[in-house]
């Protein structure tokens, strides 16, 4: 960088900003694309950096959310795909980022984006019924094994989850390899609130909610959640009382969902720096934190190259899972 | 639970900052539903963030009341120009529409907001004294419900259309067809994209119907000559007394409309197919059906009580199970999250003052809401005046605002012309356009409900019939699709047979 646009830049932060020593600000309203429905996890998640934003003056303009959810979120995507050296426009990821190309060959993929943040990762947990006589891991899977739901056809248990070919088919299937013999039949339904309520009215014998779409029904007792997906138990609350799949059954079967940022393709580097520090901020509010632990989110916040890693990794295991699954586009 | 609950919600609704929320909300919400294509759930959501510093009740009451106000205004464009401002009022551009183009726009408005007060005042009663019971009553429906009910909206229309059957028939396999395009949420697989990547997010139904009535309605217009006629309309608030003696007469469409609204509310997207339904049912059991369509007011009246009582219906799962029944009620359930309360079953204990100050804030809102849609009913009727020359275009400035709304994305706008081009052809022909529409905004949710029951069942359509909810509805559906048969031998039978009474 030179000197004058240091000073320059220095300048404009003590005039405009003072407590931000950034160069690069938004100039315009920042396109915050979610490429999930309206009322999702991603979509609350995006909805409340924006209100944060707002109500902590962390950027001088506002987020415009932008619900972009067409063919399992590829509308996103491919939107966001277009914007090539746009420094106001990001997206939200969600399992959708990795399942959708994979599963129909869209032509996107995360390396097209820029990464700027993990925000958070989303747990998984084993549910059923509160009024079922499962009262472990272990007995519900003995039941499924030996087809004793008896409310079903053939005592064939069901399992219900978000959309097909996405996380919570990943993780059923992952979680039939595990144990021998094991075979649900899946079905899916369009988002993970009405996925809960499926099982809260008896409609699917299990689901793999994420904690926050069953809490209140939980709290009612009207659904018992029987293992967590997770190599460590849930630290919040009493969350902390559900023992891991691992715990619960001897089987390791574990899935975490990215929460993520990325930027639009080739960003420039000082609006990436920008995003990364007002992100930051972001998690630092006591609001989020609050949203953290009643949702029983884990805070993983990573920019960088820590959060490419991350990714990297992470895409190679969807690859790996889907494939077992036979879930990957022939 | 009921009057003293109630009570203590008035006193929170009943604060002049509340209420002033409430008469803002309302405005929006009138704006917001007059425009096509910004629906609720949009003016909802960008409203959101605006709520962080407010108190939750009256954040929440300022959402709701955009949203009754979004109930009231989408009736105004399908009245005066055929265009349904939100996906609901499709079934009231039938014959409000007809009636506009005879001057009597301004009894529809009133019929259509009176109704739609009606509606909504039903649904809410029922709200504040059986939330709880209706919740668990919601719980039971699941796909094999959901899909008895599908089969029923169908069916009520299945030999209503009066004309060809075959023209019908070929209508709604063509709103299927439309309707499967893109993803399929069963198998996660594309459909019928043939490779474009532009199809994969398939029709959205608001922008086909903009399109097909909207679009098409003013080729017509074009062909018939572009006069510098307009429609000569009273400016005066009698219109609305007068409405209101002749609206007593269709207390049985009242009655059936809220029950249809209410339990069609219960479940997502149910205010479309309720309107539908009631509007279907309207005309079968009325005296003159030949009248339909061709500007009769009970054909206001029906869609519109079903449409705001779905819609306030769906607050309830909202509130009680934490699910919601509308995609605006979708948008509201993220902005409780944010506001630090956990919808769901412990809300009504958790936080009474909440949720008994959102049920009252229903009877403020949507009182304020008709009273102010009505003083403003000769004023929308007036915009009628204004000669088609100059109205046209800016109808189709807003139709295309409308369809780039809904995405934000350039290729809607062209597919609301392609569709324009397709209502002109139907309505050339004569193929009715309602199977059409019919089919595309359920065709999507039925095939779902349709699949999953079979999943569940390992294939056993059985499922239908063997649990008792989904057998009631699914035997209902089918006393309703072999009626048309049924009927002429009645008729033989009894010389002419009375209509059948409706219930």
């Amino acid at each position: 960088m030179k000197l004058s646009s240091v000073l320059l830049s220095v300048l404009a932060s003590l005039v405009i900003v003072p407590d931000s020593s950034i160069a690069w600000e938004p100039a315009k309203p920042i396109e915050f694309v979610v490429p999930a429905g309206t009322g999702g996890g991603a979509d609350q998640m995006a909805r409340l950096i924006a209100g944060l934003a707002d109500k902590h003056k962390l950027t001088p303009r506002p987020l415009i959310v932008v619900n972009k959810s067409g063919a399992a979120g590829a509308e996103g995507f491919l939107d966001v795909k277009n914007k090539k050296g746009d420094a106001h426009t990001i997206i939200i990821t969600l399992s959708n980022l990795f399942t959708t190309p994979l599963h129909n060959n869209l032509p996107f993929n995360w390396r097209d984006y820029t990464p700027l943040a993990r925000m958070a990762l989303d747990e998984f947990v084993l549910w059923v019924n509160a009024d079922s006589p499962y009262k472990t891991a272990k007995e519900y899977l003995a039941a499924v094994k030996d087809k004793q739901c008896k409310e079903r056809q053939g005592g064939q248990c069901l399992m219900g989850g978000t959309g097909s070919a996405q996380e919570d088919q990943i993780l059923t299937i992952q979680l039939e390899q595990a144990l021998a013999g094991v075979k649900f039949t899946y079905v899916p339904f369009k988002g993970g609130g009405e996925v809960c309520v499926n099982l809260v009215g008896k409609h699917v014998d299990s689901t793999v909610n994420n904690p926050a779409e069953c809490a209140s029904h939980w709290r009612a007792g009207r659904v018992r959640p029987l293992a967590v997906f997770d190599t460590a138990r849930l630290t919040v609350g009493e969350w902390k009382n559900i023992p891991t799949i691992k715990e619960a059954l001897g089987a390791d079967v574990s899935y975490l969902m990215l929460r993520g940022i990325f930027g639009a393709p080739n960003m420039p580097k000082d609006a990436v720096d920008w995003y990364v520090a007002f992100l930051k901020k972001v998690t630092e509010t006591p609001e989020w934190k609050k949203y953290m632990e009643e949702g029983a989110l884990r805070p993983a916040f990573a920019a960088g190259a820590e959060y490419v890693t991350w990714v990297e990794e992470n895409e190679r295991l969807h690859k790996e899972l889907m494939g077992k699954g036979g879930l990957l586009k022939k | 639970m009921g009057i003293e609950n109630l009570l203590l919600g008035f006193h929170v609704a009943i604060t002049p900052y509340n209420l002033f929320i409430a008469v803002v909300g309302i405005t929006l919400g009138t704006v917001i539903g007059v425009l096509p294509g910004l629906g609720g759930a949009n003016g909802v959501a960008i409203l959101l963030p605006l709520t962080f510093t407010m108190p939750p009740t009256s954040a929440i009451i300022l959402l709701t009341s955009l949203y009754w106000g979004a109930l009231f205004g989408g009736a105004i464009t399908s009245v005066l120009f055929n265009i349904p401002g939100e996906p609901w009022s499709v079934a009231t551009t039938f014959d409000g529409y007809p009636l506009a183009r005879q001057g009597q726009g301004g009894q529809a408005l009133t019929a259509a907001f009176t109704s739609s007060f009606v509606g909504a005042l039903f649904s809410i009663v029922l709200i504040t004294f059986f939330a709880p019971l209706l919740a668990e009553v919601a719980l039971k429906f699941g796909p094999p419900e959901f899909f008895a009910i599908q089969l029923l909206t169908f069916s009520s229309f299945v030999g209503l259309g009066g004309g060809n059957p075959v023209k019908s028939l070929v209508a709604i396999l063509l709103g299927f067809i439309l309707a499967a395009v893109g993803l399929d949420v069963v198998t996660g697989q594309l459909r019928m994209t043939f490779g474009f990547l532009d199809l994969m997010k398939g029709f959205d139904f608001i922008v086909a119907v903009i399109g097909l009535f909207g679009i098409g309605e003013i080729l017509l217009s074009v062909e018939e000559g572009l006069s510098f006629r307009s429609i000569p309309t009273g400016m005066n608030l009698r219109v609305v007394l007068d409405t209101w003696k002749v609206l007593p007469r269709y207390r049985r469409t009242f009655v059936r409309g809220a029950f249809i609204g209410f339990w069609m509310g219960f479940k997502p997207g149910g205010a479309t197919p309720a309107s539908f339904m009631s509007y279907a049912f309207a005309k079968r059991f009325s005296k003159h059906p030949e009248r339909f369509g061709k500007g009769e007011l009970e054909g206001v009246v029906a869609p519109e009580t079903a449409a705001h009582a779905a819609g306030v219906a769906a607050i309830l799962p909202m509130i009680t199970l934490g699910i919601p029944g509308s995609p605006t009620a979708a948008v509201m359930l993220g902005g409780l999250i944010i506001w630090g309360l956990q919808p769901g079953p412990l809300l009504f204990q958790e936080k009474p003052e909440f949720v008994w100050g959102l049920i009252a804030s229903m009877y403020t809102g949507n009182f304020i809401g008709v009273l102010m849609v009505l003083a403003f009913v000769p004023l929308f009727a007036a915009i009628l005046r204004i000669p088609f020359a100059i109205l046209t275009p800016v109808i189709v400035v807003v139709c295309a605002v409308g369809s780039y709304a809904v995405h934000s994305s350039m290729i809607d706008i062209w597919y609301m012309l392609i569709f324009g081009v397709v209502g002109y052809a139907f309505k050339k022909l004569d193929y009715p356009l309602a199977p059409l529409v019919l089919a595309l905004v359920l065709g999507d949710l039925a095939e779902n409900a349709l699949r999953q029951s079979l999943i569940m069942s390992q294939g056993t359509p059985g499922i239908f019939v063997t649990r008792p909810i989904a057998g009631a509805i699914t035997a209902v559906a089918i006393f309703f699709f072999v009626l048309p048969a049924l009927t002429p031998w009645w008729r033989r039978f009894h010389g002419s047979a009375p209509a059948p009474r409706a219930t």
